[in-house]
């Protein structure tokens, strides 16, 4: 890939291995030098780790009913406010973060897997296997991608695992697309067909060799795809088919909240601000990966 | 030469289909080696020559099944290669080694030398401990003359004549006996090339190596080879040793090719200079008859219907020309036809 080629020839003798920490060093700066992409991050890890910490540092339990403070408005007692059964909203949003990204992530990761093993045996093999493969992705990316995720939920019920299931499927095709198209090119190169001739067999061809050399657009499709992944959990769940009640989900809670708009506007508004908050958190940071991963960005 | 010969290439053709139409048909084939022969016997260098697109990497790589060829023979050591599974092909690749054109691509940017060098010999199961392993790797990478303070670094560390030495390297790790060197200097710069072409002399001394030597560049074929391989579009026009060839080249296009290598010698102003017509006709469609005959100077009329074969016209010169078929053509008293 071009990035070697462009880097001038430091010959640092003393280092046993100043490659791979000048590689990395020459990332993270040109990723901490654009400063969208570490508010993304900053956004991100925040959710993350107030994700994680989210039985430590909710102030109530999420599904504790108390009717007699329900649609109480932002006070010192309820941060955000309480919905109509009188739950905190805070509370609801940081274990709803704890649902949401477990969807994202695990959905991503799971079609990543399978989209990755698809793209490479399509690109690697060619011919009919490729071809069959492609056509099948070419079906899954003509639907819409909520519509095939609510035809999926609706034929395996709803609940969280299978809405991880649906947006994994929809996640394939995706994956396998450039997955491919790298693995065509990288298995053009002379390194490919000299391992080749050294008489190695496709398997470790494939993970040696190719897969290493195509992780950059891999990553940075993955974290993109996380943002679209939650987005698509919410709207389900804001279908009602996705996580169900009274588990506090951010789809869940702005449907919950719908029917009180008018009278008490903050039951939606948080839910809905904080899945803006990722999504855009996510697609910086996607976007800065890109471009730091990219070696044909400048330094 | 009456021994039997390592490498020996029977009618072999490589077609490339093209495909077309919805339905993705083969509506066509690039006929990129179209039934060439010859033999390589061990120790001694072969070159292969021609301009860019006549099918020399091809063959190169044909040999070797990196591409599957479409039909003919690859006899190498007594067997044929192409009649091989995979996975007996996959034993028998320690014996044929390839070294690529460009020293920047042909390394894996991810692995340090030692590791590049250190699964090849896994691959082949060469050496039982990484410890043996390691010390083959440091004497093979010395051999070529690069330093065990070395091993541990990245490609991109190293300069392109450096690079090719790794190349070197790692196609000398499993004991090759034929090393194919596709374009193996061209991508280095003059003074470089000198350099790898002795090495690559000095290790065929020492281990007994046979190279198959593809090649554009005349200046460097005549410096290392035994015999030469001309080439043009698919086919092969001349077999000759290096000396007959430079000094009394047979076929047209040899001769046209050899006219273009640029002289140092001023006083040699009588030198003819042949420039050929318009440029080669495409591989999908070759000319029939004759291949050479749409630019040939000494064309006559058989050329365009009827094929010439490869014929010997003096002890170890072939060449496929109708006018060389009574044996060798002085061609200063030949008139050009037009």
């Amino acid at each position: 890939m071009g990035q070697q080629h462009l880097q001038p020839n430091v010959n640092i003798s003393l280092n046993d291995k100043p490659v791979r920490k000048s590689r990395w060093l020459s990332f993270m700066k040109k990723l901490t030098k654009n400063k969208a992409a570490i508010a993304g991050a900053t956004v991100v890890f925040t959710i993350m780790i107030l994700a994680i910490l989210a039985p430590l540092i909710a102030p109530y339990d999420p599904t504790h009913i108390d009717m007699s403070k329900k649609f109480q408005g932002p006070s010192s007692e309820h941060w955000l406010g309480t919905d109509d059964k009188g739950r905190d909203i805070l509370s609801r949003l940081l274990f709803g973060s704890r649902i949401s990204l477990t969807v994202g992530i695990l959905s991503t990761l799971l079609g990543a897997i399978v989209g990755v093993v698809l793209g490479i045996v399509a690109g690697y093999y060619g011919k009919w296997i490729d071809s069959v493969i492609m056509r099948i992705c070419d079906v899954l990316l003509a639907f819409p991608g909520l519509l095939l995720a609510l035809a999926i939920v609706s034929i395996l019920g709803p609940s969280t695992t299978n809405t991880i299931i649906a947006i994994a499927i929809f996640a394939v095709p995706t994956f396998a697309r450039i997955v491919r198209g790298s693995t065509l090119s990288v298995k053009k190169l002379e390194y490919v067909d000299a391992i080749r001739a050294m008489g190695s067999r496709d398997t470790r061809i494939i993970f040696k060799h190719i897969l290493p050399n195509i992780t950059s657009p891999i990553i940075v499709q993955a974290t993109l795809y996380i943002a679209s992944a939650i987005i698509t959990a919410s709207a389900l769940s804001f279908l009602g088919l996705g996580t169900q009640p009274p588990d506090p989900e951010w789809g869940t809670m702005l449907s919950n909240g719908r029917s009180y708009i008018a009278q008490a506007p903050h039951i939606t508004l948080f839910p809905g601000l904080v899945i803006l908050l990722v999504v855009v958190g996510f697609n910086l940071f996607g976007d800065g990966l890109r471009d730091a991963l990219d070696p044909k960005s400048k330094k | 030469m009456s021994k039997q010969p390592l490498l020996e290439v029977k009618n072999l053709k490589q077609y490339f289909p093209i495909k077309g139409g919805i339905l993705g048909r083969t509506v066509n084939h690039v006929k990129a080696v179209d039934d060439i022969s010859f033999e390589v016997y061990e120790g001694e260098t072969v070159s292969i020559v021609g301009e860019s697109g006549c099918g020399k990497s091809t063959t190169g790589r044909a040999i070797l099944r990196l591409d599957e060829p479409t039909s003919g023979e690859v006899n190498f050591d007594g067997g044929n290669l192409l009649s091989l599974s995979k996975s007996k092909m996959r034993e028998k690749r320690k014996d044929l080694q390839i070294i690529f054109q460009d020293p920047y691509a042909s390394l894996n940017p991810r692995q340090t030398v030692s590791q590049i060098i250190d699964e090849v010999l896994k691959i082949q199961k060469i050496g039982t401990s990484s410890k043996e392993r390691r010390e083959r790797i440091i004497s093979l990478l010395e051999t070529v003359g690069i330093g065990s303070h070395q091993v541990d670094r990245y490609p991109h560390e190293f300069s392109g004549g450096q690079r090719q030495r790794i190349g070197i390297a790692r196609a000398l790790s499993v004991n090759p006996k034929l090393i194919i060197c596709d374009e193996a200097v061209s991508a280095l710069d003059v003074s470089i090339q000198a350099q790898v072409l002795n090495l690559l002399k000095e290790l065929q001394r020492k281990f007994q190596l046979t190279y198959l030597f593809i090649s554009h560049d005349l200046g460097v074929v005549r410096h290392i080879s035994d015999r030469i391989i001309v080439m043009y579009l698919g086919k092969i026009v001349e077999i000759s040793d290096t000396q007959s060839l430079f000094e009394n080249p047979q076929h047209p296009y040899t001769r046209a090719l050899l006219s273009a290598i640029p002289s140092m010698n001023f006083e040699e102003e009588k030198r003819e200079r042949i420039i050929l017509k318009g440029d080669v006709p495409s591989p999908i469609d070759p000319p029939k008859g004759c291949r050479f005959h749409s630019r040939c100077p000494y064309k006559m009329e058989r050329c365009a219907t009827e094929e010439p074969v490869l014929n010997s016209v003096s002890n170890g010169q072939k060449v496929a020309c109708h006018l060389t078929e009574k044996g060798a053509v002085d061609y200063t008293k030949i008139l050009v036809n037009n």
